[in-house]
């Protein structure tokens, strides 16, 4: 396909880039330290300490201890962990789990299968920003309920979830508290304890480090089973040789998304509003989807009416620019997002959605070229809607 | 994830537009389940298609197949467009992926709807021609999923 210019990449929730320094950092242990942490022979200290270190950066960034830190293949794989095996090791105090209509897929499909195996869960309504009311969640609670999970943030509309004021509940009444963190962690401060937060899911592609890395924490005393059954690895907890690169990989880039946490955080949050303003000034019969101000720094999340957001992504990847959409016909199903019918939009609304995820490397000009791009493809495709000539014709009513 | 073709009739699609005064017009598909087709008809004395016009509200494939369809049908009898099916429409677009195949199938309807508008306002009946269905779309989901 043509492209008349450099990409522009606006898919950062989807992934990242892996930085330079987080291949540096990981290439020794590729090549020259290759040996396996559990041996030993003096040859794999290096690989132990290496991953040993990892474990302690990341323990660092949420106020854990490092024991409490282990490490898994994705975020998909610590949220079913963290689920199923609470939902075990917990049966004897109770069935009931509460989730909201707004979580990933890992959290969801891992409800549904557990509800097939004889756990009962909630689904907790959001309002029309997206996030959960504390009060619900207490409402909710039940003698047999034994975990509460609510994401951090969301992945589709970016709201930030009031991730303190449950945990607090959750510690009044002594229930476990999870949360899927994988769009929160190194792009916003967690504290594990001032959060009361005994769960939490992360995944290392969201922060610029490789895919196919991401660990759970599990606060101590919190009664989990294992989930992949083998050797003593991960305190016996987390069966199979470390993913030893991976998780070196991981350790430096939230040693560097730490360390740039606040001064990023402003940079893309200028940037996120700016393409907000410029798109909203630009495009009529426009809308933002999330709360306007509990918001991932890096999240813009549109609502176009009279057009559907498969065709916006083809016409916005011909003019070099990479999107995401919650329409059905990105999704694979014939329903749009699960999300953005959750927070009231009407189907042929949430149909026309396109979400745009920046990153630190993302630039002002590019901002302008973006949503005056936005502008045309709209046009364009308004011009081919019958819905929009049929609001024509109705004087716009 | 298209071939050539769709995205050729997505990025320059054929017959977009409106008729004043059509024959016969059609309009299927929903907005919940995100594809809506309209099609425009103007049928000459001797019952030959002499233009047709669309508008889609859709996903690449949905634009892509409305496109095709209005080219396959434009210049042809009545009777010669009925023969213009979905299958047809997607081997002329040298295959959809198996989740779009419905758009195709929204094609063909759409083309049906406005023959059938023509053949009721002109008091005519068009062999092998049904009452178009309202709601295809909805009778895809289950269909499908």
């Amino acid at each position: 396909m043509m492209k008349e210019r450099p990409l522009i990449y606006l898919d950062n929730a989807a992934t990242t880039k892996v930085k330079p320094e987080v291949v540096e950092a990981m290439l020794p242990y590729l090549t020259e330290y290759y040996g396996n942490p559990s041996s030993v022979y003096g040859f794999s200290d290096e690989p132990k300490r290496a991953v040993a270190h990892a474990r302690e950066i990341i323990a660092g960034a949420i106020g854990a201890k490092p024991n409490e830190i282990y490490f898994t293949g994705c975020g998909t794989e610590s949220d079913n962990w963290a689920l199923k095996a609470a939902a075990e090791a917990y049966a004897g105090k109770g069935n009931h789990i509460i989730t909201t209509k707004i979580e990933h897929h890992a959290i969801l499909h891992t409800c549904e299968w557990l509800e097939k195996h004889g756990v009962e869960v909630t689904y907790l309504d959001v309002d029309e920003n997206g996030r959960v009311r504390p009060e619900d969640v207490e409402k909710a609670i039940r003698p047999e309920t034994i975990l509460i999970s609510v994401m951090f943030a969301n992945n589709e509309i970016g709201t930030i979830e009031p991730i303190r004021e449950i945990g607090a509940i959750a510690k009044k009444h002594g229930i476990l508290f999870h949360t899927d963190a994988v769009q929160a962690f190194g792009h916003e401060p967690i504290n594990v304890d001032e959060y009361h937060i005994d769960m939490l899911s992360a995944s290392g592609h969201k922060i610029n480090a490789p895919k196919g890395v991401g660990f759970l924490y599990i606060r101590t005393g919190v009664k989990i089973r294992s989930f992949i059954h083998g050797g003593a690895q991960e305190r016996k907890r987390r069966g199979g040789t470390e993913n030893v690169a991976q998780i070196v990989g991981m350790g430096k880039a939230t040693e560097l998304a730490m360390g740039t946490l606040e001064e990023r955080k402003k940079k893309e949050t200028e940037l996120r509003d700016y393409l907000i303003d410029r798109v909203l000034s630009l495009v009529p019969y426009a809308r933002v989807n999330g709360d306007r101000e509990h918001r991932l720094a890096n999240n813009a999340n549109f609502a176009f009416q009279f057009i559907e957001g498969e065709s916006m992504l083809i016409m916005l990847d011909m003019a070099g620019i990479c999107g995401s959409s919650g329409s059905a016909c990105t999704s694979g199903s014939l329903d749009p997002s699960h999300v953005l019918l959750a927070i009231g939009l009407p189907h042929e609304i949430a149909h026309g959605s396109l979400r745009l995820t920046l990153s630190e490397e993302n630039t002002k000009e590019e901002m302008d070229y973006v949503a005056e791009t936005v502008r045309d493809v709209v046009e364009r495709l308004r011009s081919m809607s019958p819905l929009y000539e049929d609001f024509l014709k109705n004087n716009g009513k | 994830m298209y071939t050539e073709k769709v995205m050729d009739h997505f990025q320059h699609p054929r017959n977009v537009g409106e008729l004043e005064n059509p024959s016969g017009m059609g309009t299927v598909g929903n907005a919940k389940c995100g594809d809506i087709m309209r099609i425009y008809l103007d049928i000459d004395e001797n019952q030959v298609i002499r233009d047709v016009k669309f508008k889609t509200f859709g996903c690449g494939a949905a634009v892509a197949t409305s496109s095709m369809a209005t080219e396959m049908v434009k210049g042809k009898t009545v009777q010669e467009a009925m023969a213009v099916t979905n299958k047809a429409v997607c081997e002329a677009l040298d295959g959809l992926p198996p989740v779009k195949v419905h758009c195709s199938l929204l094609a063909e309807e759409a083309i049906h709807a406005a023959l059938w508008d023509y053949a009721q306002k002109n008091g005519i009946s068009i062999e092998g021609l049904e009452k178009p269905k309202s709601d295809i779309g909805e009778e895809e989901i289950e269909e499908e999923y």
